[in-house]
């Protein structure tokens, strides 16, 4: 590899260096969300399944959904929809042409935090 | 065109997989949306309402497009994050078999969601 041009380029990719900036920290969670939603999605379609195979196993993950730690559970997984839908919207409207300066995606990252967080208030209210 | 591919990518190139990640994730958030609304409107939901309304032709096939768009979303997701994270630079000789391990976990994953959900949509 030694002398080609891509190992010459200058690397600084040392996350520990880098300051975080509002855009950072939206993609990173963004990125985070979605893999939580991936694993959160074997308790959803576990939970569908019981939902609608009879009267009885949708009674019992009624009283299952009873316990704090099933509507913890529910919670954090809405609470993940819900960032990766917002913070999806903001990636739609960036390939659209809006917030791409500096000051705008700035603007659009501390956007998406707090709208995100008071549908993730809203939805925890909903849960309890 | 073809300069930057690889095998494990869902498209033939960055550019389908950008294309394939918006479409599916439109497809995404209208059936979060639909679901949400559904719920939050019923708020007793009984057996028998629940039942019906996963059960009608609609959403059986709204739900299996959501499930296929699911897949297809979270490939070329989990695939970036693989590409940028699990690579030699950043955890090195073992960059690459862990990043393919990491794949092959996904691609179970994802195929075992599709089933398994098809299953219980055309068992009701």
């Amino acid at each position: 590899m030694v002398g080609t041009v891509k190992s010459q380029r200058p690397v600084n990719l040392d996350i520990t260096t880098i300051k975080f900036t509002p855009q950072m920290i939206a993609s990173i969670t963004h990125r985070i969300a979605g893999v939580a939603i991936f694993v959160g999605m074997a308790f959803l379609i576990w939970g569908l399944g019981l939902s609608l195979q009879s009267q009885e196993s949708f009674d019992a993950l009624k009283e299952c959904m009873d316990s704090v730690v099933a509507k913890l559970i529910v919670w954090a997984i809405l609470a993940g929809f819900i960032y990766h839908f917002i913070a999806g919207v903001r990636h739609l409207l960036m390939d659209a042409g809006y917030f791409e300066t500096l000051e705008g995606s700035r603007i659009l990252s501390i956007a998406v935090m707090i709208v995100s967080a008071v549908l993730i208030v809203a939805a925890g209210v909903w849960v309890w | 065109m073809g300069m930057v591919t690889s095998v494990t990518s869902l498209g033939k190139n960055g550019l389908y997989d950008w294309v394939i990640q918006r479409a599916t994730a439109v497809v995404l958030g209208v059936y979060f949306l639909c679901l949400m609304g559904f719920l939050i409107a019923t708020p007793d939901l009984t057996y028998d309402q629940w039942q019906a309304y996963m059960s009608s032709t609609y959403m059986r096939i709204f739900t299996l497009i959501a499930l296929i768009s699911m897949a297809a979303h979270a490939w070329v997701g989990l695939w970036t994050i693989s590409t940028d994270y699990l690579t030699e630079r950043q955890l090195g000789a073992a960059g690459t078999v862990l990043r393919i391990a990491f794949q092959a976990v996904c691609a179970l994953a994802t195929m075992v969601y599709v089933v398994w959900g098809i299953q219980i949509l055309w068992g009701i």
